[in-house]
C-alpha cells in the first residue's frame, strides 16, 4: 500500500479507519486510541482473555500501515531478550582475527553496532519508521523486570553502557496488555494511559461476529450472542471469549445449522467451553426448563 | 504546548474532580493529574462521553477503582435533569414537589407513562425512554427540594408507583410475541433480554433522580453521600452481592502482588552469618587473600498453618474470605491444614486438594464436614476441646494457628485454658476477629478470655486488613515479642 494515511481527526475518525481494517472499536477504545496517539503515551489495556486486546495492536499497525513489533513476555523474560545482548560469539572470532591489535583499539571496534543484537524493545526504538510496539500479556514476568520497561516507556530510549543512550528516531505507538493476574506496579501503571476491555454486549458482538464471519446470517448472529451472554452469566471457570464466539460461528455456520435449539448447542458447545466440567454445567443450565 | 495556567477553567475542573476522586479513596498521582489536564486539552470536551473515557485512562489506574470513578464522573460531570413539558392538549403534567399520593395523576396518565416506557424498551430507543423516565420520576417520585433524604428513597417511591412488574411482564409477553419463540433455549434467552432492559430502565430512573439531587443539594454534597468503599475496603460483614463478587475477582491478583513483595524482603533478609570455610574456599581464586567474603543464608521461613474458622451463619461470609485468601496465599506455607467448626470441629483440608474448584470445595465443606453436634449454635470451648483431642499432637513448635471468628460463644463455657494448653504447643496463636473492637466483650462475646493466649487478635473486616495480616504472619521477625498478658 503506497496511499498515505489519513490524518485522523477524531475518535469517530479514528474508529472508521479501524473498521476498515475489520476492527470494530466501541467509543471508549476509540477515544482512549486517539488520546495515546496525541499525547505520545503507551495503553495498557487489561480485561479477560479473547477480547480483542492483542487484537487491537495488530488492527491499529494494519490501520497505519506500521511494521509490528511484538515483544511476548513470559516468566524467566530477561534484558538479553527483551532489550539487547552483545553477540559475544562474533565478538570473539574479531579477537582472534586481530590478535597483533592493541586493546584499546580492540575495544573500541567489538563493542560497536556491528555486534549488537537488537531484541523488540530496542528494535521498536532504532526502527527508521514509526513502528507499533506490542508488550503482551505483561503481567507474567515478574514485578522486577518491568523496570526494564520503564526507560522505554517514558522516555523512549534505551541505555547501553558501552555504547551511551539511544534515543528514538521515530516515536513508537506503543500498547500493553495485561490479564489481570496479578496487580501491576505503579510505576508502570502511571506511565500509561488505561483502557479497561470486557465481553461486548449482545449488540456488539452481533455486530462483531457479522465482521469476521460475513456469511453468517444475522438471525443467527444474534442468537449466538445472546447465547453466548447468558453463558458468561454463569459461575463458569473459564467464560468463553469474543474469539470462540466466532469459532463457534463459524463452525455452526460450516454445520448449516439456520436455527439453534437446545440440541445443536449442547452438540456444539465444547468450541465454546474449554472445561468439561463447563460445558457439563452449562449444558444443564440451557437445557433446565 | 501552551503551558495549561493555573486558573484556566478546565484546569479547575480537573483539579476538582481528582479531589472528589482522591476523597472516594481512588489514589490519583500528580502526574496523572498533569496527563489528565494535557489530554483534555487535545479532545473535544463538549463530547461527554469523550470526556468520561479520557478521564478514566488517565486517572483511574485500576479495574477495581472504575465504580468509583463512574459515581464521581456522574455526580460532578451531572447534565440538566429532563423534565417534561406541559402537554399541548392542556392536560397537566404535575408539577415538581407535590408529592401527594397520586398528585392529581389519573390512572389513565398513568397508563400513558406505562405505555411509552414500554415502547422504547421495546425499541431500545435511549432517547424517547430519558424523555419517560424524566416525566415518570416529575410525577412519580415526589421529589422535595432541600428535603434530606437518600436517592434510594425517591428510586423505591418512583419503581412501586410505576409498577415495575407490571412493565416487566408486559415487555416479557411483546418480546416473546416478537422473538416468536418455540423451545426452552429460546425463553431463557427472551427472559435475559427482558432482565437486561428492565435493569436499564431501573439504572436510567436512578441516574435521573441523581441529576436531580445534584442540581438541589449540589455536587459536593451528593458525591459525599454517594462515597462507596472500594473493593479492599469493603466490610465483609455488610458486603452486598455485587460487592462479594468483585471482592473474589480481587482476591487473587492481591495475593499475587503480596506473595512477590513477600518473596522481595526475605531475599534481603536472607543474608545471615559469615561463613568462614566457604569464603577461605573463594579465596583460593585471589592467591588467599579474602576478598569476596562468602555468607551463610538463612532458611526461609515458612509458618506451617493450621486455620480455624467459625462457619456458622453469621460468620459464615467471612470465613469463606479467610480460606480463598489463605489457600491462595498457600505457596507462602510450609503446610496448610484447615478445620471447620460450630459446636465441634471438623477437618477439611482434603476438600481443598490441588485442583479443586474453590465454589465446589466450600459446598463440600457446608454439607460433609460434620461441625455441628448439637444445636448449630457456636460453641467454642467445645471445639478447642474436640480440636486439642483430635488434632492437638499434630500442633508442633512450628505451627501458626490461626482461628477466625467473632468468639461469641452463646454464654456457654469458654474454656479458654484449652487455648492456652493449644498456645503452649504451637509457635503461636492468632485471632482474626471481623467485629471492630468496641464490640469485643460485649454481650456473650468472650473476645478477651481467648486474647490472652493469643500472639495477636486482630480486627479483619475488609481484604485490605486480611492482606496486612498474612504480610506480617509470612514475614519472620527478627526477635520473638513476648505474649500479651
Amino acid at each position: 500500500m503506497t496511499t498515505t494515511v489519513p490524518s485522523i481527526d477524531s475518535p469517530a475518525a479514528l474508529a472508521e479507519s479501524l473498521r476498515t481494517v475489520d476492527y470494530l472499536a466501541d467509543d471508549r477504545i476509540a477515544q482512549v486510541a486517539f488520546l495515546a496517539e496525541r499525547l505520545g503515551k503507551p495503553i495498557l489495556v487489561e480485561g479477560p482473555a479473547g477480547v480483542g486486546k492483542t487484537e487491537l495492536a495488530k488492527s491499529l499497525a494494519r490501520m497505519w500501515d506500521r511494521r509490528l513489533i511484538r515483544l511476548q513476555c513470559y516468566e524467566g523474560l530477561d534484558e538479553s531478550k527483551a532489550l539487547y545482548e552483545w553477540n559475544y560469539k562474533k565478538q570473539l572470532l574479531r579477537i582472534q582475527a586481530d590478535q597483533d591489535k592493541h586493546w584499546d583499539e580492540l575495544e573500541d571496534d567489538i563493542f560497536s553496532d556491528e555486534f549488537l543484537l537488537a531484541r523488540p524493545l530496542l528494535e521498536a526504538i532504532r526502527s527508521e519508521t514509526p513502528v507499533v510496539l506490542l508488550i503482551d500479556e505483561i503481567d507474567r514476568v515478574e514485578i522486577e523486570t518491568e523496570a526494564l520497561l520503564l526507560e522505554v516507556l517514558s522516555d523512549f530510549q534505551v541505555s547501553i553502557p558501552e555504547l551511551g543512550t539511544i534515543t528514538a528516531a521515530t516515536r513508537p505507538f506503543v500498547v500493553l496488555t495485561s490479564n489481570n493476574t496479578r496487580e501491576l506496579s505503579e510505576a508502570l501503571k502511571r506511565r500509561c494511559l488505561f483502557l479497561h476491555i470486557s465481553y461486548p454486549d449482545p449488540e456488539r458482538e452481533q455486530e462483531i461476529l457479522l465482521t469476521r464471519v460475513p456469511e453468517l446470517p444475522e438471525n443467527l448472529a444474534r442468537q449466538i450472542a445472546r447465547i453466548v451472554r447468558s453463558i458468561r452469566q454463569m459461575d463458569l471457570k473459564k467464560s468463553p471469549s469474543v474469539s470462540e464466539s466466532i469459532d463457534w460461528a463459524r463452525t455452526l455456520l460450516a454445520l448449516a445449522v439456520e436455527h439453534l435449539d437446545t440440541e445443536v448447542v449442547a452438540d456444539t458447545l465444547h468450541v465454546l467451553l474449554k472445561y468439561q466440567s463447563d460445558i457439563e454445567k452449562a449444558t444443564a443450565e440451557l437445557t433446565r426448563r | 504546548m501552551t503551558a495549561p495556567g493555573a486558573s484556566s477553567p478546565v484546569t479547575s475542573l480537573v483539579t476538582g474532580f481528582v479531589g472528589e476522586l482522591r476523597a472516594a479513596g481512588v489514589p490519583v498521582s500528580m502526574v496523572e493529574t498533569i496527563d489528565a489536564m494535557r489530554a483534555v486539552e487535545v479532545i473535544d470536551i463538549g463530547d461527554r462521553a469523550g470526556l468520561k473515557a479520557t478521564l478514566a485512562a488517565t486517572l483511574v489506574k485500576s479495574e477495581r477503582h472504575l465504580a468509583a470513578f463512574d459515581t464521581a464522573f456522574e455526580v460532578f460531570f451531572a447534565t440538566a435533569p429532563r423534565r417534561t413539558q406541559d402537554k399541548p392538549d392542556g392536560s397537566p403534567a404535575s408539577s415538581p414537589g407535590e408529592g401527594g399520593a397520586s398528585g392529581g395523576l389519573g390512572e389513565e396518565d398513568l397508563d400513558d407513562l406505562r405505555r411509552s416506557l414500554l415502547q422504547s424498551l421495546l425499541e431500545s430507543d435511549m432517547e424517547s425512554l430519558l424523555d419517560a423516565v424524566g416525566g415518570a420520576v416529575d410525577r412519580l417520585s415526589g421529589f422535595e427540594r432541600g428535603r434530606p433524604v437518600g436517592g434510594t428513597y425517591y428510586l423505591y417511591r418512583t419503581l412501586r408507583r410505576l409498577d415495575i412488574d407490571e412493565i416487566e411482564s408486559l415487555l416479557r409477553e411483546a418480546l416473546r410475541g416478537r422473538e416468536g419463540e418455540v423451545s426452552e433455549l429460546d425463553r431463557r434467552l427472551v427472559d435475559e433480554e427482558v432482565a437486561a432492559r428492565i435493569e436499564q430502565l431501573r439504572q436510567a430512573i436512578q441516574d435521573e433522580i441523581r441529576r436531580r439531587l445534584v442540581e438541589d443539594r449540589g455536587r459536593e454534597a451528593v458525591a459525599r453521600t454517594l462515597r462507596r468503599p472500594l473493593t479492599e475496603d469493603v466490610d465483609l460483614m455488610h458486603a452486598t452481592r455485587a460487592d462479594l463478587e468483585a471482592l473474589e475477582d480481587a482476591i487473587v491478583p492481591l495475593t499475587r502482588k503480596l506473595a512477590a513483595r513477600l518473596a522481595r524482603r526475605r531475599r534481603l533478609l536472607r543474608r545471615g552469618r559469615l561463613d568462614f570455610r566457604k569464603t577461605m574456599r573463594h579465596s583460593l581464586a585471589t592467591g588467599g587473600v579474602p576478598i569476596d567474603p562468602q555468607f551463610r543464608l538463612n532458611r526461609p521461613h515458612r509458618p506451617e498453618v493450621f486455620l480455624l474458622c467459625d462457619i456458622s451463619g453469621s460468620m459464615a461470609t467471612f470465613a469463606r474470605f479467610t480460606l480463598q485468601f489463605t489457600y491462595a496465599m498457600s505457596t507462602q506455607f510450609s503446610k496448610l491444614r484447615s478445620f471447620a467448626f460450630i459446636d465441634t470441629v471438623d477437618e477439611v483440608t482434603e476438600f481443598f486438594g490441588p485442583g479443586t474448584d474453590f465454589s465446589d470445595a466450600l459446598a463440600r465443606v457446608a454439607s460433609e464436614a460434620e461441625v455441628v453436634r448439637q444445636d448449630g449454635h457456636s460453641d467454642y470451648g467445645t471445639s478447642l476441646a474436640t480440636f486439642l483431642e483430635r488434632y492437638g499432637r499434630d500442633v508442633t513448635p512450628r505451627s501458626t494457628v490461626i482461628i477466625t471468628g467473632d468468639a461469641r460463644n452463646n454464654y456457654r463455657p469458654p474454656q479458654d485454658e484449652l487455648l492456652g494448653e493449644i498456645a503452649a504447643k504451637a509457635r503461636a496463636v492468632y485471632w482474626l476477629n471481623p467485629e471492630p473492637p468496641s464490640y469485643w466483650d460485649t454481650g456473650d462475646s468472650v473476645m478477651s478470655r481467648y486474647a490472652r493466649w493469643c500472639e495477636g487478635v486482630h480486627e479483619v473486616r475488609t481484604l485490605r486488613q486480611l492482606e496486612a495480616f498474612v504480610e506480617e504472619l509470612s514475614l519472620p521477625r527478627s526477635r520473638p515479642r513476648g505474649r500479651l498478658h
